[in-house]
């Protein structure tokens, strides 16, 4: 597509470009930081998340805590890198779902047309489904008999995960429908076709590397989704237990406490809008990166 | 216009009886027994005549048939009851809450027009910001308006309700003392000091939902202008000499509308999650903070009435999303 010189625009190419290269680069370091310190973080920083310091309750920041302790002295900084640890790995776990159902449905209604109408349906019935309203009815419904299946942790892990997963998917399935709809008419499809590939070939080696790019985007997109939804269940209370801490779990239990101790609340919070942010930026960058048409868009 | 408006309406049935149906087996597949928090000392006999009397022995079919008749046959007659004062449902059984023995409905009526209330402006003050700045940001792209423009919406739009909530608790309420942290419902607007709370007590809650939609709405619809605006009947509208807000707000903005409009309505699901969390932020008895309540104490009936009627307002937001694109672009109704 060829755009016109607004009057107002600048000359479009390498300036634009350029800065969605630097944000991803920006969002990806932040975000690199922010795994490496959950995960790493406990390596140098040795405190038991649960460990009760009763002598040093609602503790400012000290040397002894770096961002203070909350009501049962236990340290905040060792409590945020634990729900860190929770938070991403149910954000990666959940998108993980998420894109591979998505794509799944994505590709099989755009390469076979009989399927196209009822996926595609049962995609705008998801879509009018009240996410939240259902998630907090999965998680409080079955939380008890999953928890006595697998134990309180794993229960509760996979059933947040699997939620979120399966209630996130239509997206990623639209874009990529739209996509493969558009691949399928182009003349190497046709060719690999005439070569004799069947159709299962024909999916993986030919079109799927051909929507990579928004499955990439989508996969960025919905680990950041993931992290929210989780914190969102956590913080009504309904996600995973008290004495596990996430990022959610953390700022709920700090907004109890807002008017004595307000900076309580700050970390988590930043955490969660750090990560967000950061996997968005990655999301834009790659997108324009793999796709010039959207270049400096949304 | 009516007969594609007609169109629409028919196909959001359909729609609506499956996600009930979905609900359904979904409440109905979950483990748990409404009768676990009765005490141990009642005899299974009397159990089972309980378990009888909440229609828990009928078979699954059964029991959503006569939960469809309560929703769609019984309650708009106790509706026609009140407006006109006839006795239609008299001593018909209808929804009841197993919590409390009374109809669902007539909780949910005094409940939803807080959650309405603040839904609802929220979505209107977050368009009238959204819009401008989205139009003013691809006029003038890349000036500084747009720079900020762009970066704060990305910042706002990337903090979840359940942080802007507390922070601004913590800044304007908590902080600064200028507004109250908790939403009265019982309060009632008489005069003009009354109105005033009533205006400072809403500020909070519909900022924390009202944001995020401006920030997201602003993104799509400078995307959505900047597509219209390099477009040739642009330049054709200039060249005959139309003024130039006749040019960006009649000739460009109707057709950048189309995208912004899905985004509207796809927004809505967002927004009513959104509304349940900041009804438990803020203390307001609406009926997200209803579910919240239904789900914590397993009343499954409440449970089923209001995931209903969340999917029906989310449906109905859809529906005027659909009308409005026929307004937008007489093109689509025709398909």
């Amino acid at each position: 597509m060829t755009r016109p010189a607004l009057p107002l625009s600048r000359p479009a190419g390498a300036t634009r470009g350029g800065r969605a290269k630097n944000g991803a680069v920006f969002g990806a370091g932040i975000f690199v930081l922010i795994v490496l310190a959950v995960y790493l973080g406990p390596l140098i920083w040795r405190v038991d998340p649960p460990y009760l310091d009763l002598l040093a309750r609602n503790a400012p920041p000290s040397p002894a805590h770096p961002l203070g302790t909350d009501e049962l002295g236990r340290d905040m900084l060792a409590r945020l890198m634990a729900g860190g640890r929770v938070s991403i790995s149910v954000g990666l776990a959940a998108m993980a779902i998420s894109v591979g159902l998505g794509a799944a449905i994505g590709l099989l209604a755009g390469f076979y047309r009989h399927l196209d109408g009822p996926l595609m349906r049962l995609t705008d019935l998801f879509l009018a489904l009240p996410l939240l309203p259902l998630l907090l009815v999965m998680v409080t419904l079955f939380r008890d008999s999953l928890t006595q299946l697998v134990g309180p942790e794993a229960g509760l892990f996979a059933l947040i995960v699997g939620a979120i997963g399966v209630t996130s998917w239509m997206q990623t399935a639209r874009i990529v429908r739209g996509d493969v709809l558009a691949l399928k008419e182009r003349d190497f499809i046709t060719a690999a076709r005439s070569g004799g590939a069947r159709d299962i070939r024909v999916i993986t080696r030919h079109v799927l590397p051909n929507v990579l790019s928004p499955i990439i985007v989508s996969a960025t997109l919905g680990v950041a989704n993931a992290i929210i939804l989780e914190s969102a269940l956590s913080f009504l209370g309904l996600g995973f237990p008290p004495d596990f801490p996430t990022w959610g779990r953390l700022l709920a239990d700090a907004t109890l406490y807002l008017q004595d101790y307000p900076g309580r609340a700050f970390w988590p919070g930043l955490a969660i809008t750090l990560t967000g942010l950061s996997v968005i930026y990655i999301g834009d960058g790659v997108r324009d990166q793999l796709d010039p048409r959207t270049r400096a868009r949304l | 216009m009516l007969s594609f408006t007609l169109r629409r309406l028919t196909l959001a049935v359909p729609t609506l009886l499956i996600i009930s149906l979905l609900v359904f087996l979904l409440l109905d597949a979950a483990p748990g027994d409404p009768m676990s928090q009765v005490p141990l000392t009642i005899p299974p006999e009397v159990r089972a005549q309980m378990r009888e009397a909440l229609g828990l022995g009928a078979p699954a079919y059964v029991q959503f048939g006569l939960w469809l008749k309560q929703m769609f046959w019984i309650e708009p007659q106790v509706l026609i009851d009140q407006i006109f004062g006839t006795s239609l449902a008299a001593d018909k059984l209808r929804v009841l809450s197993w919590q409390t023995r009374a109809p669902v409905m007539d909780m949910v009526a005094e409940r939803l027009p807080q959650t309405l209330w603040v839904v609802g402006s929220a979505y209107l003050i977050g368009i009238s910001i959204g819009l401008p700045v989205g139009i003013l940001s691809a006029y003038r792209q890349y000036s500084a308006l747009d720079r900020t423009g762009t970066f704060v919406t990305l910042v706002v739009y990337s903090v979840p309700p359940f942080v802007t909530g507390p922070l601004l608790i913590g800044v304007f309420a908590v902080h600064l003392g200028w507004v109250p942290s908790v939403y009265d419902t019982t309060h009632r607007v008489t005069d003009w000091q009354s109105f005033s709370v009533q205006l400072r007590q809403m500020i909070l809650p519909i900022a924390v939902l009202a944001l995020p939609t401006a920030a997201q709405l602003s993104r799509y619809m400078r995307a959505s202008m900047l597509d219209t605006l390099p477009l040739d009947y642009i330049r054709t509208a200039r060249a005959k000499g139309m003024p130039e807000h006749i040019v960006v707000l009649r000739h460009a903005l109707r057709n950048s509308m189309i995208p912004v409009v899905t985004v509207i309505a796809l927004g809505a699901p967002a927004m009513f999650g959104g509304a349940i969390i900041t009804e438990q932020i803020f203390a307001i008895n609406g009926i997200g903070a209803q579910l919240i309540g239904a789900l914590q104490v397993g009343d499954l009936p409440t449970v089923q009435t209001l995931t209903f009627l969340f999917a029906g307002l989310i449906v109905l937001a859809n529906l005027i999303a659909d009308v409005l694109y026929g307004w937008l672009d007489p093109r689509i109704r025709y398909d």
